[in-house]
């Protein structure tokens, strides 16, 4: 693993493997010096070419967490402004000594072409790219469904198997449903995606994922074990935004989660938000605040996940991250 | 300094030689433990970390009989393991290792006497990373190192405190501690080089 461009790349080991990573990570962050040496002297760069908070802080957390040095670098204020191409930015950054470029950008492939197109040397992270992909969230969604139901016990080493996951709204604009439709089935998951028919893609049919145009009969007839609500944006509905669905109240009357539609969930079944959410619109106050949503965790686990991803990519040699040394191997450097 | 136990015979055993069997093991870590708590007057403070994989199931071995020796002694509090891996810094030059558990005593590492507990001690470098994760931890009062294998080679003023046995070693030598937990019998091997 060189890159993370698309969680369409991962196999079950290496998804495994970043999960495991992940929850190592997380037992550091309970302590009270949180601070790891482990990337001392390498520069992570975040180049956003999109606004976002979360994603951003976190992955800044997560690579001071591990001692790596952050750039900051987002297109407001800077030279793109300015019209700087990606490729001159990216080439000014490798001058600068990047060891890992985590990129966000509205153009889907953007973090595909900086990978190959070798003008820069270092990790390409992807953080969200248009409409395509944004893995680390399906990987932090991951680990959070696999704490919760993959036990009893010590989750490290499961993968997905058995769970059903249903995933409901605007998928069709959503680089985090496409992020966890691949990773929840590569995972051994089975994903029902619940979007009115305009809120599809075309040719989803051929995603490993079932499709329902109806909320209530997926979650009495299905049972999913979690609910991942996506987040709607209400310009959508406008005509000009697309037309895609006539009233925010219709649309939370048929695909919004509240206090009603969370008592039909079995027992066990959690709630889960990439934020920022519309609270009345996709999701009910009463469902966000529910003790069964695992909302601001997802915070939490994200800081974990992508130092596991920081790690995976950034701590080895240059022999190939997969080839891990073997822990039955002998005494080399006791 | 121990003197470590007699030279066994040596035989060939999978195309290698056996330098301890499991009895020596045995006694081995025995004595090292009755020396632990010569040396800290009882085990009322002691805390043993293994260093995993290997260190682990020794640091439990000899918790065994600490308690054996001192039957207050409580085993969630005495033995637990610290991974080292994202305190190496050796990190760089090799394939991404897979970072492994590290536990820590309920009573936390505060005032304690910490043994760090590990199978072959060599270049002294996971010691090293072991005492700058030691620290992010907590403050013990004493840190000590309690080894199965010295093969010398140190590329730090490092040594240890308790030690199995001291094993004369070529560098194109390789040492292998096998364990019942991990890999089904209780054994030191030296293979390679030219002896």
């Amino acid at each position: 693993m060189k890159h993370l461009l698309s969680t369409a790349d991962l196999d079950v080991a290496d998804a495994v493997r970043i999960l495991d990573t992940a929850g190592s990570m997380a037992a550091t962050q309970a302590r009270e010096i949180k601070k790891l040496p482990t990337l001392r002297g390498r520069t992570v760069v975040n180049l956003f070419f999109e606004d976002s908070t979360r994603t951003r802080i976190s992955f800044e957390t997560a690579a001071k967490r591990l001692s790596a040095d952050v750039i900051n670098f987002s297109a407001k204020g800077s030279s793109v402004s300015k019209g700087e191409s990606l490729k001159d930015t990216a080439l000014t950054l490798q001058a600068m000594g990047a060891d890992a470029v985590v990129i966000r950008h509205h153009a889907s492939g953007a973090p595909h072409t900086l990978a190959t197109s070798g003008w820069t040397h270092g990790a390409v992270i992807n953080a969200g790219d248009g409409m395509h992909q944004h893995p680390t969230q399906a990987l932090l969604d991951a680990y959070t469904l696999r704490r919760h139901l993959a036990g009893p016990g010590d989750v490290t080493g499961r993968d997905l198997t058995g769970l059903r996951i249903a995933i409901v709204g605007d998928v069709l604009h959503s680089r985090v449903a496409r992020s966890n439709v691949h990773l929840l089935h590569t995972l051994g998951a089975e994903v029902v995606l619940v979007a009115p028919p305009t809120l599809l893609p075309v040719g989803v049919g051929a995603w490993p994922a079932r499709v329902s145009y109806h909320l209530d009969e997926v979650l009495a007839d299905e049972k999913p074990d979690a609910i991942m609500m996506l987040r709607v944006q209400r310009e959508r509905m406008s005509s000009a935004g697309g037309g895609f669905f006539p009233s925010p109240l219709e649309y939370t009357r048929r695909y919004g989660l509240d206090a009603r539609r969370l008592a039909l969930l079995p027992e066990h079944a959690i709630v889960l938000h990439p934020g920022p959410m519309n609270r009345g619109l996709e999701i009910s106050a009463d469902a966000a605040d529910s003790t069964r949503a695992v909302i601001v965790e997802q915070v939490a686990n994200g800081v974990a996940v992508r130092m596991a991803v920081l790690y995976l990519l950034l701590a080895g040699g240059d022999a190939p991250a997969r080839a891990a040394a073997p822990t039955d191997d002998m005494k080399v450097d006791a | 300094m121990s003197t470590g136990t007699p030279t066994p015979e040596t035989r060939v055993d999978d195309d290698a030689n056996v330098v301890l069997g499991a009895p020596e093991i045995n006694r081995a870590l025995t004595r090292i433990a009755h020396e632990i708590l010569e040396r800290n007057k009882g085990g009322s403070d002691v805390v043993l970390l293994g260093i995993p994989t290997r260190g682990l199931p020794l640091a439990r071995r000899l918790a065994e009989r600490l308690i054996a020796v001192e039957p207050g002694l409580d085993p969630a509090l005495l033995v637990g393991s610290l991974d080292v891996t994202m305190y190496r810094d050796d990190l760089a030059h090799q394939p991404t290792r897979t970072i492994g558990a590290t536990d820590i005593p309920g009573g936390g590492l505060d005032g304690k006497v910490v043994v760090l507990v590990d199978d072959v001690l060599y270049s002294g470098r996971t010691i090293r990373a072991a005492l700058d994760a030691i620290s992010d931890l907590g403050r013990p009062r004493a840190v000590q190192l309690a080894a199965l294998v010295d093969r010398g080679h140190r590329e730090l003023p490092i040594r240890a405190d308790y030690v199995g046995k001291n094993l004369p070693t070529s560098t194109s030598e390789r040492v292998r501690v096998l364990l019942e937990e991990s890999d089904g019998r209780d054994a030191v091997l030296i293979d390679g080089g030219t002896r």
